[in-house]
């Protein structure tokens, strides 16, 4: 940006701090978990400098509930989903992108569709719908109203319009199949975009709650989320260290992956967003 | 259209097949036969489900909680939505400038979008905890007595909408914040050869040029404000007396604590008109400038 505008002197200072205030508003939950989830008890309400560290509650937090398994069933969640997301979208998308056929348009509108109408808001029908499938309380479950992704499609359908026609004319000539051309074409330019796509997927349904909530009742099914809502409202008198410890343990993956990648996260949630 | 039948047409549809049936299973086919349920009564184990008309809708205009869960939801929405897009456009411009710290700063603005509001609304429930949580200490410090702010009527809402603020606008910020930098330079190098103050630069230039991305962002806001439940879950459970349930949890409520499914459906219509009603104007008014500009 040009600094032609860029804020000098007293407001300068005063922007700075202003924006400082904000961030230090914004991060106070993290900072309160963190510091919490690394000391006694004791300290749970009672803020000292001189407070011991500890890694009791993480251990304590681990043993109280069965939170390997809940990782566990959220990587296995979130994974599945993201495979089968990529490929049926892409496979979708190529077909909006490139392909000249009846009903098209239509097609694509009740694509979008879903844009608006989540499944997050269709619990009642959908939890009538497992049940029929006899997948309740099942991994599966959670994850396929979630698998066939109109923001998926929509964002690789622009993805794909943008590949010069011309190099899937060369392809052709070479002898490739339309499913080679998109292998071998398509899905190499689009590595951003999945990147991009690939993120927001992996953050949302790690995040993911009341259609997990709904659909599971068993320690086999549950992912983290559900697990630690299950761990912090049964447990009697609220222990804020163990939560807080567990909530940690809870969003480190997002956590970590975040700061180890927080350039490209936040680009290609521009991205994403944007296009 | 008289086009030959052609063999990629099959092609394009085989591609297309797995997506719409799923599309077609989970979304389409669920909304319709919402609609067809709320006509229903809910199956009972002596009393198979029969039609029943608009007995569910009359039975909602009835329905005191109902209503004050519309309202509520819409006084959700009137807190969230313009306050976090008002917060996310500040924060983009001061992370826009180089102020001290900026990566930090912006780093702060958006860790509530990474981290699963179900594992930070524990933390915002000791901030609210009367006697010893983080807002009594705070406010003890100048000597205030802390309301009880999740277990008042009066505060209760306020309370939980300002996490859904808090939880959002950094999410809102990265849009502005992308918008920002797409706009050239050579905008504000010729703005101030013209004298124009920065508050007239912003709002007569970058303002406007941000319009279409105000838009997509208040779609957004208004989705998740008819969307989002999930604090609610966790800090208030619709209470007290109801100060805090919004539609969906109503509808999670009257579904799977009440089994009350013929009455969950004719909520759920109440919501997917709502969603609707958004997605014709984003649809109608919105999808040129935003998406295929």
């Amino acid at each position: 940006m040009s600094d032609v505008y860029a804020p000098r002197g007293t407001a300068r200072v005063i922007e700075t701090a202003g924006a400082w205030l904000l961030a230090v508003l914004w991060i106070a939950p993290l900072v309160y978990a963190t510091w919490t989830a690394f000391h006694p008890s004791e300290f749970a309400t009672r803020f000292s400098l001189f407070a011991p560290l500890t890694l009791d509650n993480f251990a304590r937090a681990w043993e109280a509930a069965p939170f390997a398994r809940y990782f566990l069933n959220t990587f296995v969640l979130v994974t599945g989903i993201l495979v089968a997301q990529i490929v049926l979208c892409t496979l979708a998308a190529y077909a909006f992108a490139r392909y000249e056929f009846p009903g098209a348009t239509l097609a694509f509108a009740v694509v979008l569709a879903q844009l608006m109408i989540m499944p997050d808001v269709l619990i009642v029908e959908n939890y009538k719908t497992m049940g029929r499938l006899g997948i309740l309380d099942t991994i599966p479950a959670i994850g396929l109203p979630y698998v066939a992704s109109a923001f998926g499609i929509f964002l690789l359908r622009q993805t794909f319009k943008t590949v010069p026609k011309e190099l899937d004319d060369a392809a052709k000539v070479e002898g490739a199949s339309p499913l080679q051309v998109l292998w071998r074409v398509y899905v190499p330019l689009g590595r951003p975009v999945y990147v991009a796509y690939a993120l927001v997927s992996v953050s949302y349904h790690w995040n993911n709650f009341l259609w997990p909530l709904i659909v599971t009742n068993s320690v086999e099914s549950r992912p983290l989320t559900v697990g630690l809502q299950v761990f912090s409202s049964t447990d009697q008198g609220i222990d804020w260290s163990i939560i807080c410890a567990a909530t940690l343990m809870t969003s480190a993956p997002l956590l970590l992956g975040f700061l180890l990648f927080q350039r490209q996260f936040v680009q290609s949630f521009m991205r994403a967003g944007i296009r | 259209m008289t086009r030959r039948f052609d063999r990629s047409w099959i092609h394009a549809w085989l591609m297309l097949g797995p997506s719409l049936a799923l599309l077609a299973l989970f979304t389409h086919w669920p909304a319709v036969a919402t609609i067809i349920d709320s006509f229903y009564s809910t199956p009972r184990p002596r009393r198979p489900s029969r039609m029943v008309g608009f007995e569910n809708f009359e039975q909602m205009t009835a329905d005191p909680v109902f209503w004050q869960a519309v309202w509520n939801n819409l006084w959700f929405a009137l807190g969230t939505i313009p306050v976090s897009i008002a917060l996310a456009l500040l924060m983009a411009i001061w992370v826009n400038d180089r102020i001290a710290g900026r990566t930090l700063v912006r780093m702060a603005y958006f860790t509530p979008t990474v981290l699963p509001m179900i594992a930070v609304a524990n933390i915002w429930l000791f901030f609210y905890t009367p006697q010893y949580g983080l807002l009594a200490q705070v406010l003890g410090v100048f000597g205030v007595q802390s309301p009880n702010w999740l277990g008042s009527k009066d505060t209760a809402l306020a309370a939980v909408t300002l996490v859904a603020v808090w939880k959002e606008a950094g999410f809102f910020m990265i849009f502005y914040l992308a918008a920002l930098q797409t706009i050239s330079p050579t905008l504000a190098e010729a703005a101030a050869l013209e004298g124009a103050s920065r508050w007239t630069y912003f709002r007569r230039v970058q303002f406007p040029l941000l319009m279409p991305t105000t838009l997509f962002v208040l779609v957004n806001a208004v989705i998740g404000a008819f969307r989002t439940i999930d604090h609610i879950v966790v800090l208030t459970k619709g209470g007290p007396d109801n100060a805090t349930l919004l539609l969906l949890y109503y509808i999670y409520q009257v579904g799977f604590s009440f089994w009350d499914t013929g009455y969950a459906a004719a909520l759920t219509v109440v919501l997917l008109a709502t969603l609707g009603l958004i997605a014709i104007i984003q649809y109608g008014v919105l999808e040129r400038r935003i998406h295929y500009r």
